[in-house]
């Protein structure tokens, strides 16, 4: 069976916590995601999404506040346009939009963020491999480098 | 200053690795982990320990540190929320800056939500290898540091400002109280009577307006309005106007005089215009400081060539028509704004005949007929004809919660005023009829559902669900049309004097002065604080905290207790000998930033600006709160978040990604 590697970005305010209390919950969950706490949402530059496909994720996922409850306001919303905007570019680099999921988990959401883990690994599961095609216009970006 | 170009130093990383027990060991090959890093570059030693966080695990981790002069340390254990701080503080008795210890989260996000074991100890290995990609490039920081000026600024003198000044000064600390009108007491001082207690207003807030105003640290400035301010927490610069009040309040001793001959008559705003005042008058007999005012506005000239009645006759030669603003300059450590609020138009409410009918008032209108300093004497009279309104329709929610054509939030106090109102008019005009139309009740507050059954089951107030749709004259009387939602039927009321309980909005004017402040606001005009549910009371813009309906429509205990808070907020400030920053900011680089600007947007604490001069964004690091929203922004990487460049973020990337 294929096991999707994904890069996830975590609120250290939200969804980070949800990790962790998914942890103290004992609630199992794919391995297939590696976390990276942030700040917040909106320190996740979509470079560093791109630059995690290029490194070979098959999805990448993002998780902040709810909206209403970022710690700086207003932080989600900027990750919202920015994902947004960055979902309808992907295509043009030959990468499916279903690979980036972004997601608000508070930190009382253990359970859901388990849940969104298993959901996620399954839904780049079923979407395959970034393949080499997909990747073609990131390689040659590669070469000009 | 991101140390990015710079070739990552030959760090010597030690790497911890705890067995929590069996908590972590039990899941993840700990051993393995260990030895499987002891030959990635950059580490230097690595082992494992049953309890990291035990005594001898810490001692194990100082003494190591020392031996083997380690410069930065990864702990592979538990989330960084339980043990950052405990590892930090080992490291720092070893003489190693805290902000190079790297914790890896191996067990709340690892063994404790895996089962097989081969996956869980890769990935453990993955994300200490993420680690040390980041401790590679790891700066040693220092806290910032800036001193406290101990001094704090109250804008606006109601009740919430008054309280806001008495704490602080009660803390020990200097206040400098600026109110704009001529006397402190704001909207409070207008009321006549406050539920649910019934007590009289006048009687509550003068004595606090007297200690106020007597107290020996604070400084009181009314009839002065804030004009600009610099500066950051702990150190702000204010520039204060003092407008011209004609008379010199230290000479004036209130003999009236000059009242008495002044020729021009104008309505008289305390109550609210159904009386009528002097160009030169006293706001109200209880007025804080004590002391006539001139209305330049209102007055025939200011020159004693077109009028001069008032000069000739002041003994005291306290009125000065010459006299012009001035500014004074002060230095505060933090500022308190509680400007207040205003009530909607009566001429946004055209269906109701606001502004077209004299016997359609507001509620605070209505607050100056029930009080016994009113134009009335606390008799019931209604403008028109000073006739005793036999019937009185009371109208909630005027302008409140209409999505459509007014205002979509609730302004709170309206029903147990509503209430008050029609309770105290029976207390009155007993054989009078007071008919309430509302939408819902809302007596969320302590003793207040029981008032408000009071006003319904003892002074038989008639209460009908449903909204009113138009009032209108016919002959003396008005006629109101609304709906009763419980029956479906119309409804046609008619009555002598119709009350509305106009919205609360945002004080008059004050979006001149919170803009001068660059202080953010909600849609609709009201202080936006810190966090909704966390920082009720502080602003996003550090050092500045709010207090009452400037934030927000409040009843009074609600408005006392917030301003208390904002007073506590105040003395938590000013007890730091030196205030204390955390350092992961957002720092530019010069040579990077082509001044675009962009990062300014995206900062909602105001801590970047455009140097115009030199065409780069420079950075205010006391005001910055390190979310990094500008460092993901900044298209030329020239905005880099310390121990979270981006040069960091993507080595993590790449170990986690192909370790």
């Amino acid at each position: 069976m294929f096991e999707p590697q994904i890069m996830s970005f975590l609120c250290k305010w939200c969804t980070s916590a949800a990790a962790d209390l998914a942890g103290t919950s004992r609630i199992h969950y794919s391995e297939n995601a590696i976390n990276m706490r942030v700040m917040c949402s909106s320190r996740v530059d979509p470079q560093h999404i791109l630059y995690a496909f290029r490194e070979g994720a098959d999805g990448v996922f993002i998780g902040g506040c709810h909206p209403g409850d970022c710690h700086y306001v207003e932080g989600n919303y900027k990750t919202l346009r920015r994902i947004t905007l960055l979902k309808k570019m992907l295509p043009d680099l030959g990468i499916d939009a279903r690979r980036i999921r972004l997601e608000w988990i508070s930190a009382a959401e253990g359970k859901k963020f388990a849940q969104v883990m298993d959901e996620f690994t399954e839904q780049i599961r079923s979407l395959g491999p970034l393949d080499f095609k997909e990747k073609a216009l990131l390689r040659e970006e590669d070469k000009n480098e | 200053m991101t140390k990015a170009k710079t070739k990552p130093p030959d760090k010597r990383i030690g790497l911890f690795v705890c067995h929590c027990g069996i908590n972590i060991a039990g899941v993840v090959d700990v051993e393995r982990v260990a030895e499987a890093m002891k030959a990635y570059p950059g580490v230097s030693f690595s082992t494992n320990y049953v309890y990291m966080c035990s005594d001898p695990g810490q001692q194990m981790i100082i003494d190591t540190i020392k031996e083997k002069k380690l410069d930065s340390i990864i702990i592979a254990a538990c989330s960084p929320t339980l043990h950052e701080k405990t590892f930090q503080e080992a490291a720092r008795l070893a003489g190693l800056n805290p902000y190079q210890i790297e914790i890896a989260n191996i067990r709340e996000q690892d063994s404790w939500v895996h089962v097989d074991k081969e996956k869980a100890t890769r990935k453990a290995i993955r994300i200490v290898k993420g680690h040390v990609e980041k401790a590679l490039k790891n700066e040693s920081l220092e806290p910032i540091k800036v001193d406290v000026t101990r001094r704090a600024l109250v804008i606006g003198g109601g009740i919430s400002g008054i309280q806001a000044a008495l704490d602080i000064a009660e803390h020990g600390y200097e206040v400098l109280l600026v109110e704009k009108g001529p006397s402190i007491g704001g909207k409070m001082i207008q009321l006549s009577e406050t539920f649910p207690t019934l007590d009289c207003s006048q009687c509550i807030m003068t004595p606090k307006m007297v200690e106020a105003s007597r107290h020996k640290q604070i400084k009181l400035l009314t009839f002065h309005e804030v004009e600009s301010v610099s500066g950051f927490v702990g150190n702000f610069k204010v520039r204060i106007k003092r407008k011209p009040r004609y008379v010199d309040e230290t000479l004036c001793n209130l003999c009236g005089e000059c009242e008495k001959v002044c020729p021009q008559v104008v309505p008289d705003e305390f109550n609210m215009g159904l009386s009528f005042r002097k160009a030169i008058y006293m706001p109200f007999p209880q007025a804080v400081p004590g002391t006539y005012t001139l209305d330049a506005a209102n007055c025939l000239g200011l020159s004693p060539v077109r009028c001069g009645k008032c000069k000739d006759v002041c003994e005291k030669k306290a009125i000065d028509y010459d006299t012009k603003d001035t500014f004074i300059e002060e230095s505060v450590g933090a500022i308190v704004i509680a400007t207040g609020y205003d009530l909607y138009t009566m001429q946004a409410l055209g269906e109701y005949g606001g502004e077209k009918y004299e016997d359609v008032i507001n509620g605070l209108e209505f607050e100056r007929i029930l009080s016994a300093s009113g134009p009335s004497g606390g008799v019931i009279r209604r403008p028109s004809d000073g006739r005793i309104p036999k019937s009185i329709v009371f109208v909630q929610c005027s302008g409140s919660r209409d999505t459509e054509k007014h205002l979509p939030y609730c302004s709170k106090i309206c029903c147990m005023y509503t209430a008050k109102h029609a309770m105290l008019y029976k207390h009155r005009v007993p054989d009078g009829q007071a008919t309430v139309f509302y939408i819902d009740v809302r007596s969320g507050g302590k003793s207040f559902d029981e008032f408000y059954q009071r006003t319904v089951e003892e002074d038989k107030v008639l209460y009908i669900r449903g909204k009113v749709s138009k009032i209108f004259k016919e002959g003396d009387k008005l006629i109101v049309w609304g709906a009763d939602t419980l029956t479906g039927k119309k409804v046609e009321v008619e009555a002598d004097m119709v009350v509305l309980a106009m919205a609360m909005v945002k004080a008059d004017g004050v979006q001149d002065l919170l803009r001068r402040l660059k202080i953010a606001t909600d849609i609709h005009g009201f202080l936006a604080e810190a966090h909704p549910k966390l920082r009720p009371v502080e602003s996003l813009n550090a050092g500045f905290f709010l207090a009452g309906c400037a934030h927000g429509p409040k009843d009074i205990p609600e408005t006392v207790s917030q301003a208390s808070a904002a007073a506590a907020k105040v003395g938590d400030l000013f007890s730091q000998s030196e205030l204390i920053h955390e350092p992961i900011t957002v720092p530019v680089d010069d040579e990077k930033c082509s001044g675009c600007g962009i990062c300014l947007s995206m900062c909602p604490y105001g801590a970047r600006s455009l140097d115009l001069e030199r065409r780069v964004v420079t950075v205010n690091e006391v005001l910055c709160e390190g979310c990094g929203a500008c460092a993901a922004a900044c298209p030329c990487g020239a905005a880099q978040q310390r121990n979270q460049t981006d040069e960091q973020i993507f080595a993590m990337v790449s170990a986690m990604l192909k370790g």
